[in-house]
């Protein structure tokens, strides 16, 4: 039973991560692969740390020990930073980017362009 | 099936997530497509160190999954402040 849910938990990251890496691969500039990359690795790992908490969860109420409990406090706090920092160092490049010069693949109106 | 077993595919699909971005890495034509794969490739590597330490049942794994996140955001904000301003230092 545990293994099904498991199973599908850890399907749900493991294909959004290999869609991100699939979209930068494939994508045509920078800020496609943004929008990839964020939101898609982001959500997988979402999914990744929720497979983690339930198992640790699980064996924690069979055998009372007290490692599995840090193992999921650890990952619930690795989660946190991953949400608070990924979008904003996103935002960050993505500006970057802008910023030196770097035009979207087939714009063809720009309104951005004297005012930087 | 086993819990493990199920853990070790999702291990092995991860890495293999993150060596297609270090393939991006690796042949980007600008700055920012290299940071955009280098920061996609440390989530991915995230995920995989948390699915290792509970497999090896040691939480120290995870911790250093934690300073790795960490460190690859400052990386990230640093280069894209180095892209905006065209000179390195801390002012």
């Amino acid at each position: 039973m545990i293994e099904w849910i498991l199973l599908i938990l850890l399907a749900i990251g493991v294909i959004f991560n290999l869609l991100a890496s699939i979209g930068i691969l494939r994508f045509p500039d920078v800020y496609t692969r943004i929008h990839a990359a964020t939101k898609c690795t982001t959500f997988g790992t979402i999914f990744i740390v929720l497979a983690t908490v339930v198992y640790s969860a699980y064996n924690w109420m069979s055998s009372r020990e007290s490692s599995w409990v840090i193992i999921a406090l650890h990952s619930l706090l690795a989660l946190f930073f991953l949400i608070l920092t990924n979008p904003v160092g996103a935002h960050a490049i993505g500006r970057a980017a802008r910023k030196s010069g770097i035009r979207p693949y087939g714009a063809v109106i720009d309104e951005l362009e004297g005012r930087l | 099936m086993n819990a493990e077993t199920v853990f070790m595919g999702a291990f092995l699909l991860l890495l293999v997530s993150a060596t297609l971005t270090l393939i991006r890495l690796l042949l980007g034509p600008t700055i920012p497509d290299r940071v955009v794969a280098l920061d996609s490739m440390t989530t991915t590597t995230v995920g995989a160190m948390i699915i290792y330490g509970v497999i090896t049942k040691q939480a120290i794994i995870i911790d250093v999954a934690l300073v790795y996140a960490v460190l690859s955001y400052i990386a990230t904000l640093y280069i894209a402040r180095y892209l905006v301003k065209k000179r390195v230092g801390v002012i």
